[in-house]
């Protein structure tokens, strides 16, 4: 049984939870845009939460499914349709053999994960099947390919019409507040950079990708240089360079760099901002503390794996 | 926190899930010593909920499974590996011997390099292959290594336009660093020679030829 790409999006790929271990090697660890929707889909399906999915990025897909498979979407951004016929998103369904699952560009997202019951059958490589293009780990995807799904896709018949509830989505929105922990080189900034970046609104450049989103707006200052000796990089980190227009490091971002970094992007609210249209939403900043976010985000990934489903009375035709 | 800790041990969270170590501000031979025996050290007794951590020229980020284990147990796990690195301890390098045809198409730069330092293209060929080098730290692309230990004399600006196509394998020398090419990629380092080692190849293990502390010797290939 095989997912028959028709339209890939503009960046589409297959994405796991991350290729981990490798980045003293220089190795990305890649992995979804957005944690909490990729998630969701796949704990929708009672897969693994980290099974690879399909992550379709910033236009429109096509995909058609040739086989009987218990599906789900999670993301924002795209108007879902099987044959023509509009389906929630964040919702277990049943697909069957030639259905066309198309995802239509709207405002208001980027990114969007088909999940597939049992998980994405894709080649693996070093313990991930998340795709690095930039380093020959797989391709976006492209048009008459075709990706392998477990035969036994469609066993948790069970499951379709089961939905995450409105309260358990993460809260998108077009002009979002993102928190975030302040530092690590936060001193080598100067005086009233931290209070600048706080209040400023900032947009999010076309220039964006998997690796980072560039960010546009008030211009931040360094005490003397922007350049640091080396050092390693986490998800989230707003790196600083000479310019003083930030750039949030996202999935692909390098492991290790030179320019000082203001804050880290909160990991709740780093699917808010992977969501933030390039060129069209604005995002504001807002300090929150270390203790804190660690307990909000071991808290959503709780909530999360011990969800308590809606059930939506769904017609399957099987 | 202040701005100058030189030689200073300093521990900073990096978000929910990171721990960076940093033994100094400097890129110094002893900062990064202190760091690969660290890195030693941590292989020796890995805590569950570690995910890995990434050593780097003066410093050192541990990233950790917030659902598995906090913060706190990982500074301590830190903090006791530091104290149980006996005081004159080196890690063992792995030594790695890498090929290189110098000059030719495949070095196009080796002149400019010898014009630029007053030098014959067979001086700069030795000097580039005398010294043995060490792993200071990988990143940029999987697989590239940044090498601590080029000659002064070799230090050449990177090109003023850089090359859109630079094939796997190029070796080149850019300011005070030189390195190779693991993957075909864009760039502006000054390109000296070229080798037939695979540094990175994720189809098979291991998928790189180079760790970080590796010490490294480049061996001029006769025509």
């Amino acid at each position: 049984m095989t997912l028959l790409i028709q339209q890939p999006a503009l960046l589409m790929t297959v994405q796991d939870g991350g290729r981990r271990g490798y980045q003293r090697y220089g190795m990305p660890a890649s992995g979804p845009m957005d944690w909490w929707a990729f998630r969701a889909a796949n704990l929708l399906l009672g897969n693994a939460p980290e099974a690879a999915c399909v992550e379709v990025g910033f236009s429109s897909a096509e995909i058609q499914l040739q086989g009987r498979a218990l599906l789900a979407v999670c993301g924002t951004g795209f108007r879902l349709t099987i044959n023509h016929i509009e389906m929630p998103l964040w919702m277990a369904f049943l697909g069957r053999p030639g259905d066309t699952i198309r995802f239509e560009k709207r405002t208001g997202g980027n990114w969007a994960y088909l999940a597939v019951a049992g998980g994405i059958q894709s080649p693996v490589w070093m313990g991930s099947r998340s795709a690095y293009p930039a380093a020959g780990l797989g391709k976006p995807l492209a048009a008459g390919e075709h990706l392998n799904i477990p035969v036994s896709s469609a066993g948790g018949v069970m499951f379709a019409g089961r939905a995450i509830p409105q309260a358990q989505q993460p809260a998108y929105a077009a002009d979002p507040v993102i928190g975030v922990i302040p530092g690590p080189h936060l001193y080598r900034f100067a005086q009233g950079s931290w209070e600048t970046f706080l209040a400023g609104a900032y947009k999010v450049s076309t220039q964006s990708n998997r690796m980072g989103y560039r960010l546009t707006g008030p211009s931040l200052a360094h005490h003397s240089s922007a350049d640091l000796v080396s050092q390693a990089i986490v998800l989230g980190a707003v790196q600083v360079p000479g310019d003083g227009q930030p750039i949030v490091m996202m999935a692909d971002h390098p492991t290790t760099g030179g320019y000082t970094i203001i804050a880290t992007v909160a990991r709740t609210d780093l699917p808010l901002l992977a969501q933030v249209e390039p060129g069209r939403g604005t995002l504001r900043f807002k300090a929150v503390d270390l203790h804190a976010s660690q307990q909000a985000w071991v808290g959503v990934v709780k909530m999360l794996d011990q969800i308590e489903f809606d059930q939506e009375d769904l017609w399957t035709g099987f | 926190m202040n701005a100058n800790h030189k030689g200073f041990l300093r521990f900073t969270p990096v978000g929910e899930g990171a721990l960076l170590v940093t033994f100094d501000g400097a890129l110094t031979a002893e900062a990064n010593q202190q760091v690969f025996a660290l890195d030693a050290q941590l292989q020796q007794a890995p805590l569950p909920g570690v995910t890995e951590w990434i050593p780097a020229y003066c410093s050192l980020m541990v990233l950790y499974d917030l659902c598995l284990v906090q913060l706190t147990a990982v500074e301590k796990w830190v903090k006791d590996c530091l104290a149980a690195v006996p005081p004159k301890f080196e890690p063992p390098p792995q030594r790695v011997e890498i090929r290189v045809r110098y000059g030719g198409a495949e070095g196009p730069d080796l002149p400019f390099v010898a014009v630029y330092h007053h030098l014959t293209p067979a001086e700069v060929i030795a000097r580039h292959a005398a010294p043995v080098y060490r792993v200071g730290m990988m990143g940029f692309m999987p697989g590239f290594a940044y090498l601590l230990g080029l000659d002064p004399g070799l230090a050449t600006p990177r090109l003023a336009t850089p090359r859109t196509h630079i094939p796997a394998g190029s070796v080149g020398i850019a300011g005070e660093q030189t390195g190779v090419y693991p993957l075909a990629s864009p760039g502006g380092w000054r390109l000296i020679g070229q080798t037939d080692a695979v540094l990175f190849d994720p189809e098979s293990e291991p998928y790189f030829a180079l760790s970080p502390g590796d010490e490294v010797r480049f061996i001029p290939l006769e025509d």
